[in-house]
């Protein structure tokens, strides 16, 4: 009896942290306007397929102090747009046994509009891609080049000058059709505990939102901001490098960059912020 | 009784009565009481309140300022809002509750995201890794992430926690 006294007494506790200011839009009056001209939407109506366990999806960026948030606000400021620029110039660049460029076939990089917003995809063949792996099989079906790595200062270099291009269009994957399947694995990802700490994406990023972790104000692990320049790591930061570090906290064993696991939760996770705009690329912390 | 098995009942009966210096009690021997409390020490010694508040505080330890807010501990910045306060857990929880809750809390709240802090078989965790390296884990290595000690050490500084 004594026992469930005290349990109903921290249920309670619970009960009044759930209600506080914890699930809220931590910084309402901030809007991200890029140059004082682009206007980015932050919020967004959430998803059908969440089935209400967030009352508005929000971006990473609403989470983040004044001070990072202003760096992206300012392309100038914004240390990942050095990364687009080195991009401009790969664009360019005639590589491999075709002697040939990105632009050769592709034209002013522009052309790359919405691409990033429908990341990852289902390619002719059945199997999920990732941005990476459609700019690598082109390099080396088509260029007759060496694959980039994953993590390589030329993929985040291309990346994102690819996805700054859909700056601002809402993320629009596909998850239905070919896609279901893969989708569906990385929803069961989303909600597994990994490692000897037993974390969940969810436990964090659906779960509790808004709380703070130590020094760290938990966001909604939304990947519409990727690739994002994060200042602990001085450099792009890939989606995948990110889930293996979220995994690694977990004193878990990570999967790979690049792998079907990973693919198949960047899809998921793209997914939970279907509507919000493409930031690409964005500063974090 | 031969010689073998008397000397067999020597040294058994040796180490019980060494066990409240010397035996620790492992993950899987742990004896729970109402399924969620630990009325035996883990380690044998008494917890020092002093090293519990060091672990409790210190990222690599406990870090369990990581998701609880603790007003004993001013002179630590950061601390986390995940987990409920720890003002008061001493007056709240016995000591063989908060020695269960601190081994183990998923006994007593099964969906807590709070981490298993002794249990040291990683056939009960998803890929679990060889501390923060993202790797997979080295069976000759791996460990509770709390020793015998520290855990009998977080809950003897814990029980000092009575105001809330």
């Amino acid at each position: 009896m004594k026992t469930m006294t005290k349990l109903w007494a921290t249920v309670a506790i619970c009960g009044a942290m759930l209600s506080s200011t914890a699930f809220a839009d931590p910084h309402p009056d901030a809007e991200l306007i890029i140059e004082g001209e682009l206007h980015i939407a932050t919020r967004a109506e959430p998803p059908e397929h969440l089935g209400g366990v967030l009352p508005e999806i929000y971006s990473g960026w609403l989470f983040r102090t004044d001070e990072t948030r202003e760096l992206q606000m300012d392309d100038f400021d914004n240390p990942g747009m050095l990364f687009a620029e080195r991009g401009e110039d790969r664009w360019e660049l005639a590589e491999g046994t075709a002697n040939q460029s990105c632009a050769d076939c592709h034209g002013d990089v522009e052309s790359m509009a919405g691409v990033r917003a429908v990341m990852p995809k289902v390619n002719e063949n059945g199997e999920l891609w990732s941005m990476q792996n459609y700019i690598n099989n082109c390099r080396t079906e088509r260029m007759g080049a060496d694959a980039w790595g994953w993590n390589s200062e030329p993929m985040k270099d291309v990346t994102s000058l690819i996805s700054l291009q859909s700056r601002g269009m809402p993320v629009a994957v596909k998850i239905d059709g070919e896609a279901a399947e893969f989708w569906e694995k990385g929803r069961e990802m989303y909600y597994t505990r990994f490692g000897q700490l037993e974390l969940s994406c969810a436990n964090c990023h659906e779960d509790n939102w808004g709380r703070m972790i130590r020094a760290d104000h938990l966001s909604q692990g939304m990947s519409n901001g990727f690739p994002t320049y994060r200042l602990k790591n001085a450099s792009i930061v890939p989606l995948h490098q990110r889930f293996r570090g979220c995994i690694r906290d977990t004193r878990g064993e990570s999967f790979a960059e690049g792998s079907q696991e990973f693919r198949e939760l960047e899809l998921y996770v793209s997914s939970r912020g279907l509507g919000l705009p493409v930031e690409g690329i964005s500063v974090r912390q | 009784m031969t010689r073998r098995s008397l000397s067999a009942a020597c040294a058994a009966t040796a180490v019980i009565w060494g066990g409240a210096t010397f035996a620790e009690i492992s993950p899987a021997d742990i004896v729970w009481e109402d399924e969620i409390a630990i009325p035996a020490s883990l380690s044998g010694t008494p917890g020092d309140p002093v090293a519990g508040a060091v672990t409790v505080s210190s990222r690599s330890a406990g870090n369990c300022l990581s998701c609880h807010q603790n007003t004993a501990m001013p002179e630590h910045d950061f601390q986390g809002n995940i987990g409920p306060s720890l003002d008061g857990s001493g007056a709240r929880w016995s000591e063989a509750e908060l020695r269960g809750i601190v081994a183990n809390a998923k006994r007593v709240f099964p969906e807590s995201m709070m981490p298993v802090f002794y249990n040291d078989n990683p056939e009960d965790y998803i890929r679990p890794g060889e501390a923060y390296t993202a790797r997979a884990y080295n069976p000759e290595t791996f460990s509770t992430l709390l020793t015998a000690q520290q855990v009998e050490d977080v809950v003897a500084y814990l029980m000092t926690l009575t105001d809330w």
